[in-house]
């Protein structure tokens, strides 16, 4: 188990008081000044020295993202844009970060501000967290009351930090959908290029990053980048928040160490999968868009980027949501499939009609009623939306599918089989509802 | 994508107008960015009128649109694409109960059995009281605190059949209920208490500080090396991808 020392998220559980002082005792705030004294190089060439990878779920490499950013500022003001908006099921670390510990973000902010040369900063978090909204707010206020941000801060770098809130939408958690969103229109994605550290929020450079990702900064540049890297594997370092959910005795949120082997992760904290490790079905290892790992696979993963690639999965946002085997698994998948359909944006058509498409093909699978060509068909229609689509829900919306068919194609043979195949009337071609 | 349409004429209200303080929540809001990027307040403004009102209407939209200086087609896009808008009439209590598979796979079909019981058999509807109606999200994002629902600005959490229709007695009654975890968890933390973040000295001075060189090489601080044993921990070999099955 990693020890409580190095752990970076102390009041994950809000145990302890959020506010400025309990956050000050935990080390919030602390020499803020003597980093931005370091310059701009110098805390960049930190960030990537740490190995911190993105926390959102893509895993791209923070410090790299920042350099990407104009070395100086012209007519164009610069921009960070925290991205809270969490959604992806199975994910709920944010939130924790969120209501918890937000002085570790806001802190995060002025520094990755400060990297990426920008004086403003918008967080935006989903419209459903009023709470979180409202807890982060009064963080806001208390630093601006402290002056540790603001036009005429003690830390010498002029800061505004501004709250700012969706109202229901997962695909604003892209970040050209998010930046669309926080310009006041539809959460649709832009096509790239140009990427935002050209062109982003008020077609001004913006780097759009995780509110984990943030809110880890400040403690790694404190305790240094070795300290970071010695965490985990080379190119998977330092700790990561992992949400265990689904069908383990005690779900939970927990900090661990980044390659913890999957097994470890669900019997030391989630007190186990509900009756016995054998009783496991399945792990979907990264929120609902990374393909799904059977059993075998889980008895050995480990909880990292890259590991979890070889295994043709991801670690997506650390989201650990566990099926036992008491788990109609096609019923399972037919509610993801629908989660997709009903928030696809609408903006590309492989993925408007697709996910409908998918959702209604795998609720009848779930009934038995549909015929074995079917799955081929499935598999080849989640091979039409994946890379035919602006951003990256398409893959998002077809990867779980497929890891589900590599998995689970028997169970839906032997659905259709005892059922006895098709019984309604003949498929129609048709897509749209 | 989800299909949304305002609802019928001969239900809109021939007018809309923000309260006064409202009104300077909006503004507040608009201040919040640069100088003729309004319309980012958008949003918020809605949300605002919603607080208001209970749904989102016609005026209510063409209203915004006026303060912002928006098109009232921009805004109406925007009312139709974020699902958090009621564009319909709904109760005094809202429901809305999350159904997305972790959700689910921790009982959510119960949570929705008891709305069903309580409130009215399908989703949309308002109850015979006129207090509740309720209907099923996608994910709220607290899935270890599977099965959620929410109501207002609250999460309910670790529920179940039972606790979800105390719930809703209770609401009924006129009783405040208590938000969050329903089965004595604090947050996140596993059931029965938390087994990490155990160690005092964080708390008192905590690992995270500066080294007192404050060029931040190598001290013999403390917090600046990892345990021993964090990263070196004996791994499984992994097998090749496919060869599980």
């Amino acid at each position: 188990m990693l020890p409580d020392r190095d752990r970076i998220f102390t009041n994950l559980y809000g145990l302890y008081s959020p506010w400025l002082d309990g956050a000050r005792k935990r080390g919030a705030w602390d020499g803020t000044k003597q980093i931005l004294e370091r310059g701009i190089d110098a805390i960049i060439a930190e960030v990537k020295k740490s190995g911190l990878r993105g926390r959102g779920g893509a895993g791209f490499p923070t410090g790299l993202k920042w350099s990407f950013m104009p070395k100086e500022v012209k007519e164009r003001p610069h921009y960070l844009v925290v991205n809270a908006d969490e959604s992806e099921p199975g994910t709920c670390k944010d939130r924790d970060i969120m209501r918890h510990d937000p002085h570790l973000l806001i802190e995060g902010c002025l520094i990755a501000s400060f990297a990426m040369r920008a004086h403003a900063c918008y967080i935006y978090i989903r419209g459903e967290f009023i709470r979180e909204r409202e807890a982060l707010q009064r963080a806001v206020d208390e630093a601006y009351a402290a002056n540790l941000i603001g036009k005429d801060n003690i830390h010498g770098w002029p800061f505004d930090c501004y709250v700012h809130h969706g109202a229901g939408a997962y695909i604003c958690g892209e970040e050209t959908a998010l930046l669309e969103s926080l310009e006041g229109k539809k959460g649709q994605p832009r096509l790239k290029p140009p990427f935002p550290a050209n062109a982003g929020v008020y077609g001004c450079p913006t780097t759009v990053n995780n509110v984990e990702t943030i809110a880890m900064v400040p403690d790694i540049i404190r305790r240094g980048a070795d300290w970071f890297a010695g965490i985990g594997k080379p190119n998977n370092t330092g700790t990561k928040v992992f949400c265990i959910s689904g069908h383990v005795n005690k779900p939970c949120n927990v900090e661990e160490a980044m390659s913890i082997p999957l097994r470890e992760l669900i019997e030391t904290h989630a007190g186990g999968v509900r009756g016995g490790w054998d009783n496991l079905l399945g792990v979907i290892p990264g929120g609902s868009s990374m393909p799904v790992l059977s059993k075998e696979l889980a008895d050995d993963i480990l909880m990292d980027f890259d590991s979890l690639v070889k295994a043709k999965s991801g670690l997506g946002t650390a989201a650990v949501i566990v099926m036992d085997k008491s788990t109609d698994i096609i019923k399972a998948f037919a509610r993801l499939a629908y989660f997709y359909k009903h928030e696809s944006c609408g903006q590309c058509t492989p993925c408007r009609e697709g996910c409908g498409w998918m959702w209604r093909v795998i609720t009848r699978m779930g009934k038995g009623d549909a015929t074995m060509e079917e799955i081929d068909l499935l598999q080849d229609v989640t091979k039409q939306i994946e890379g035919h689509t602006i951003c990256a829900f398409g893959e998002g919306a077809s990867w779980p599918v497929q890891g589900f068919l590599r998995h689970f194609r028997p169970e839906i043979e032997k659905r259709i089989r005892e059922h006895g195949g098709r019984h309604s009337a003949p498929m129609t071609p048709l897509a749209a509802e | 994508m989800s299909f949304r349409r305002l609802a019928p004429v001969d239900q809109q209200p021939a007018k809309f107008a923000f309260s006064d303080e409202n009104r300077k929540l909006v503004d507040q809001w608009i201040a919040k960015y640069p100088p003729g990027r309004q319309r980012s307040a958008v949003i918020a403004a809605l949300w605002t009128g919603q607080e208001q009102e209970g749904w989102v209407t016609k005026p209510m939209i063409e209203e915004v649109a006026r303060i912002l200086d928006m098109a009232v087609m921009r805004v109406l896009e925007v009312a139709t694409f974020y699902t958090m808008f009621n564009l319909v009439p709904v109760g005094q209590y809202l429901v809305q109960v999350c159904t997305t598979t972790p959700c689910w796979l921790r009982g959510s079909d119960d949570v929705v059995a008891a709305c069903k019981k309580h409130i009215a058999p399908g989703p949309g509807v308002t109850s015979a009281d006129g207090k509740f109606s309720w209907m099923e999200v996608e994910c709220l994002g607290a899935c270890v605190n599977a099965p959620v629902l929410q109501i207002g600005k609250d999460y309910y959490e670790d529920l179940d059949g039972p606790a979800t229709e105390r719930i809703f007695e209770a609401l009924r009654r006129g009783e405040a209920v208590t938000p969050g975890p329903q089965n004595g968890r604090h947050s996140s933390e596993p059931e029965g208490g938390a087994l990490t973040l155990t160690d005092p000295k964080p708390y008192d001075g905590g690992y995270s500080r500066m080294p007192k060189d404050s060029s931040g090489d190598a001290t013999d601080t403390e917090g600046k090396k990892p345990t021993p044993g964090a990263s070196d921990r004996e791994a499984p070999a992994q097998k090749p991808p496919g060869a599980a099955t």
